[in-house]
């Protein structure tokens, strides 16, 4: 089983990614490339979000 | 002032006497437990006593449910509830919500004690509480396996947080050796790299809690190295570990609440993220065609067809000086030539001949005749006049 990113590390990139994009001095090129990067970041995060399901994992009892 | 009452009044003025007190509405006595029956109805009787002193007690049945200990005759207890008069046999009696036992003194004691100390060692210190992780990956659960508290976490995380991974470590709440089994469980959960922590009981008696005020249970709980919330308890429930936890939640399931965010708040700010995206990315575009209309302008400014245009007006504005140049020379020149003009008329005889002077000329030969000597009598002559010749001949002269 690969794992996938989490949602903290897709969204924290989402959010740098507009951050960027907020700032000064970059190409049209650049702009370009970020906003489908966080276009691409914001449809992984949907489906996170969309397909979650809590695992539970029970811890054997090392004294009982 | 003689007033006759009947029994219904005078019960009716007792009850609403003793309703109205603000002490008989809620205290807590001390006691010896006798008398105790339980009939099928599922209320509770006895009788609490001290020395010589007795009042009857009641304890209905949805109190009964909520008491987390029930005592036997003979027990000594701390009773709480409200002192009222059952009008059906004129007795004055405690309603009971909720029963102790009357040793809590000794808890209570050791629980300020412990508090203390560990207050003044600096276990409690704010300065150390951490903030909790916004997007928990791994959440570490230490609680009984059977209890409702873990259902009641596990329900709000599925709502609210699916996004987890949760392990429970499992240890006993309550009892004898239960500190130890909580002890047992953090370490299995710190060790197993969570991100963090919640330390969960349901709701109980200061007895049922006591395995989160002992020191053992404070220390392990001091000692995450992730953010740990406890969740032990009811709202009004307060243990030694509330204290040295990085966030204290009133009940397990506000702690699962506490330590996580909802998804749908989660979805909203994706929503708003996305939002934002498309603006960033319209704005720049927006940049870019004005700086290309911006370009366009300056490339036709400088574009040959301007060039031409502006060395046009340069050779117009040349041509232009070269033109008043050539005027001033020529009206110089024409200038000159008006004085030269002028003189040359002041030479001109026709000139002295309009202020009336004449020319006398010998017609054949046109000399102008200056000395009478050389003309002689009778001979024909011509005066030129201003208007016109005058042909005259001479009176006198030379034979």
């Amino acid at each position: 089983m690969t794992e996938q990113p989490s949602y903290e590390v897709l969204y924290t990139r989402l959010v740098a990614i507009v951050a960027r994009l907020e700032g000064d001095g970059l190409t049209l090129d650049e702009s370009l490339a970020l906003y489908e990067e966080g276009v691409a970041l914001a449809a992984s995060c949907r489906h996170v979000l969309e397909t979650a399901t809590l695992r539970i994992t029970e811890l054997q009892r090392g004294d009982s | 002032m003689l007033r006759l009452l009947s029994v219904a009044d005078l019960n009716l003025y007792l009850r609403e006497l003793l309703d109205t007190d603000e002490i008989l509405r809620d205290l807590w006595v001390e006691g010896e437990v006798s008398n105790m029956s339980r009939p099928a109805s599922g209320h509770v009787y006895f009788t609490l006593k001290h020395g010589d002193a007795q009042i009857k007690c009641a304890c209905w049945k949805s109190s009964v449910a909520r008491l987390t200990w029930l005592p036997t005759n003979g027990d000594a207890v701390l009773a709480h509830g409200r002192v009222g008069y059952y009008e059906v046999n004129g007795n004055v009696q405690l309603y009971i919500d909720g029963l102790r036992p009357a040793g809590i003194g000794l808890l209570n004691a050791q629980f300020e004690e412990l508090k203390a100390r560990l207050e003044a060692e600096g276990l409690f210190d704010l300065s150390r509480k951490r903030p909790l992780p916004l997007l928990p990956r791994r959440i570490g659960i230490a609680t009984s396996t059977t209890g409702a508290a873990l259902q009641d976490i596990l329900n709000v995380l599925q709502r609210r947080y699916p996004l987890a991974e949760v392990l429970v470590a499992g240890c006993k709440v309550q009892g004898a050796g239960a500190a130890e089994t909580i002890v047992a469980a953090l370490e299995q959960l710190y060790a197993a790299a969570v991100d963090v922590v919640i330390v969960a009981r349901g709701g109980g008696s200061i007895e049922d809690l006591w395995a989160f005020n002992e020191e053992i249970v404070a220390r392990a709980v001091f000692a995450s190295p992730v953010p740990l919330v406890s969740g032990v308890g009811h709202e009004t429930d307060t243990t030694i570990i509330d204290y040295v936890a990085d966030l204290r939640a009133p009940t397990p399931s506000a702690a699962a609440m506490l330590m996580t965010p909802d998804v749908a708040d989660l979805r909203l700010a994706l929503r708003d993220l996305s939002t934002r995206l498309d603006e960033l990315l319209g704005a720049r575009l927006d940049v870019a065609e004005i700086a290309l209309a911006g370009s366009t302008q300056r490339l036709a400014l400088r574009s040959p067809a301007a060039r031409i245009e502006r060395d046009q007006q340069r050779l117009d504005e040349i041509e232009a000086r070269l033109r008043s140049q050539v005027g001033q020379r020529l009206a110089l020149l024409d200038a000159r030539l008006g004085g030269a003009a002028a003189r040359l008329a002041a030479l001109n005889p026709r000139a002295v001949l309009s202020r009336g002077y004449a020319i006398v000329r010998q017609p054949v030969s046109g000399a102008v005749v200056v000395d009478p000597a050389v003309v002689m009598a009778g001979e024909l002559l011509e005066i030129v006049l201003r208007d016109g010749l005058l042909n005259v001949v001479a009176a006198v002269g030379r034979e």
